[in-house]
């Protein structure tokens, strides 16, 4: 690692954006904070860096980072990434989005923005909820877990959303839990220097709605129970047939869980255009 | 082909949809983002092929809502962006639309339209968005709607289309029916060098001193370009002068109001209409798109058999130019408007004309283009005070 100063991350934040949002023991706030130290480390200058972020609590993080920030339509921010990565090669393109803005209304846009692999980092907050609306059932919301929309438990399967993406061809695939912060920003450093679709999911906790609905305890009783379930001995080639299973039970694994270095498209497409340009 | 290099015009037989990509690529359109459907592919197919020659991005994503948020996304970035699309997947792409009204994000959406409700008659034409254009996505917006009749027109109107929406910053919609979309005409096409083209204001203040919707005495605020320093925050939600979300009641007020206002604040620069013998007529035609062709037609063969009619045709239909409509049937005592629709532009025409002066509508939604006798038929009975009532 190159020197760096040391990380502020006052120094990336809207000041006058202050008190933000988010509620009282919020991951959130730990997922943005191993971000921007995570760009602070990779020295990412601000005026290059734009995060396109959707609807929910997740959408609304963009406004307090001191950057180009694009603050989208419900789901679409991928899409709307998709554009922006094409027409300006040259930023640094973050989006950031929630369980339900990319697994449910965007979940068209996530496996095709994975398929096309554009150099771009899908940072998906996943808290098992919608959050803003006051706490519906998500793709993500683990069965038999109470909520709004769940009144007597949820009976829905779960998204295995990192089997998803890498199954789609993200060339980079990635989870964390909010309690490993440093190997949060590690993971995140990894995935943005990686040249092609990037889609990372950081396992949040929504402890005002979510927790309090589920009896799961205050914020750090949360956050150490999501470190409990985590099994990454439980996956891999040398694990049985977990897999082979479309949807995960409640333990999961962490860290880089798909590399590989297949062509990125923004590189593919302007060679094409520099065959289709010099041949005039 | 558009010719970079020669400055002569060049004469070309062009199907509508060509013309469209010929124009947006005249405009200095950089970026396409659509997805297939008839009758508008055409367009896309004619980017895909003129826009890497250019050096620009054309992008097939996978379904509407994509398409329109990609070209907002890269128009936010900077380049001249557009889509094109039909009926169904213009409904698909109104949520994103109002979002570029919102944020005042310059783009450009082609409608080739198609019968419908629903999947309808996807190879028949029709002019059934003319409402859905204008009111099709939620909330109070700025739209602007240009509704041309030739291909000529279509490759004029794309480029107009274009320096609109960058002098005003907001979306421009362009709609023609399927008959005009797939038709084949001579044009001349001006070389590039010929065409007027109007990029928007980009900022250039200090950053500390940047407000991305500050109020100007144009009501169109300088767009920040990423990476220049600005670092601004773009939102859909409803957001003050500093571009960050508000609810405070003035400083709301003060937004929506500058934003709803700058059309008006540059009505002579939005509005066009053609207008044909209507200062002694008895009986004008309101009509937009192939039916005012057939209008056309109608009028000149009516004035043969001594009807004094005349033809005043919005060639901006959104918002529909108001006053030189009212000044253009001064003298009448009918007016027209034939549509491929239920009757859509109609309602607005009764709204804005006079007591005094009858209003009915002619209208078609058999999948076929209405035919200049129908129109003749009806000039007749109307200048013997008679006529079909809508």
């Amino acid at each position: 690692m190159t020197e760096t100063s040391s990380f502020e991350i006052n120094d990336y934040l809207r000041l006058d954006m202050m008190p933000h949002f988010l509620c009282p023991g919020c991951g959130h706030g730990i997922a943005l904070r191993a971000l921007l130290w995570a760009v602070h480390e990779l020295e990412i200058k601000k005026d290059k860096l734009a995060i396109v972020s959707g609807i929910g609590c997740s959408g609304r993080l963009g406004a307090y980072v001191d950057a180009n920030t694009f603050h989208v339509t419900h789901g679409r921010p991928l899409a709307y990434a998709t554009g922006l990565a094409l027409a300006r090669p040259d930023m640094e393109v973050i989006v950031i989005t929630g369980d339900g803005d990319c697994l449910a209304i965007g979940g068209n846009h996530l496996i095709h923005a994975c398929r096309r692999n554009l150099n771009m980092t899908c940072f998906m907050l996943n808290n098992e909820i919608y959050g803003m609306t006051g706490g519906q059932v998500s793709p993500t919301t683990t069965e038999t877990r109470f909520t709004t929309t769940t009144p007597m438990g949820n009976t829905e399967p779960v998204f295995d959303a990192c089997k998803l993406a890498a199954a789609a061809g993200a060339s980079f695939v990635g989870r964390e839990v909010t309690l490993q912060t440093p190997a949060l920003k590690d993971l995140i450093k990894q995935a943005i220097s990686h040249r092609g679709f990037s889609f990372l999911e950081v396992i949040s906790d929504c402890t005002e709605i979510y927790g309090r609905k589920n009896d799961l305890g205050s914020s750090p009783e949360m956050i150490l129970s999501q470190k409990k379930s985590m099994r990454p001995e439980s996956y891999g080639p040398n694990h049985g047939n977990v897999v082979d299973q479309p949807f995960r039970p409640n333990d999961f694994e962490t860290g880089v869980l798909n590399l590989n270095e297949r062509p990125e498209y923004g590189d593919t497409y302007r060679a094409f255009v520099e065959s289709v340009t010099a041949g005039n | 082909m558009l010719n970079s290099t020669s400055t002569e015009n060049k004469i070309s037989n062009l199907q509508g949809n060509h013309a469209c990509a010929l124009g947006a690529i005249a405009a200095g359109c950089r970026f396409f983002a659509g997805y297939p459907i008839t009758p508008s592919s055409e367009v896309a197919e004619r980017m895909s092929l003129e826009l890497p020659k250019v050096g620009g991005v054309f992008i097939q994503m996978e379904d509407e809502i994509a398409s329109m948020g990609a070209v907002i996304g890269a128009s936010m970035g900077g380049v001249k962006a557009m889509t094109a699309t039909s009926g169904p997947g213009f409904s698909l792409k109104q949520e994103n639309l109002g979002y570029g009204a919102l944020a005042e994000v310059p783009c450009v959406v082609i409608d080739v339209m198609r019968g419908g409700p629903s999947t309808g008659m996807p190879t028949r034409p029709a002019q059934s968005d003319v409402m859905q254009a204008r009111w099709g996505s939620h909330g109070d917006r700025p739209v602007i709607v240009l509704a041309p009749d030739s291909v000529r027109e279509i490759f004029e109107q794309t480029i107009r289309a274009f320096n609109l929406s960058e002098a005003l910053r907001t979306p421009v919609v362009v709609i023609f029916d399927e008959t005009i979309g797939h038709l084949v005409e001579s044009i001349e096409l001006p070389s590039a060098d010929k065409v007027e083209k109007v990029d928007r204001k980009w900022a250039d203040c200090k950053p500390d001193d940047f407000l991305p919707y500050v109020e100007t005495e144009d009501m169109v605020p300088p767009m920040p370009r990423p990476g220049d320093g600005y670092r601004s925050h773009t939102t859909g939600l409803t957001h003050a002068e500093n571009g960050f979300p508000t609810q405070i009641p003035e400083k709301v007020d003060q937004m929506m109001g500058r934003l709803l206002g700058k059309l008006d604040h540059h009505k002579d620069l939005v509005e066009a209409y053609e207008e044909i013998d209507c200062k002694d007529a008895d009986v004008v035609v309101v009509a937009y798109g192939i039916s005012a062709r057939a209008a056309k037609k109608a009028v000149r063969a009516a004035r043969g058999k001594g009807v004094k009619a005349g033809l005043f045709r919005p060639i901006t239909i959104w918002p529909f130019p108001e006053d030189a409509f009212r000044k253009a049937i001064k003298n009448a005592k009918s007016v027209v408007v034939p549509e491929m629709n239920a009757g859509q532009l109609v309602l607005e025409v009764e709204r804005i004309t006079p007591d005094g002066i009858t209003v009915s509508g002619i209208s078609q939604i058999d999948g076929e283009p209405i035919a200049p006798s129908t129109i003749q038929k009806q000039l007749v009975e109307l200048s013997k005070g008679k006529g079909k009532k809508s």
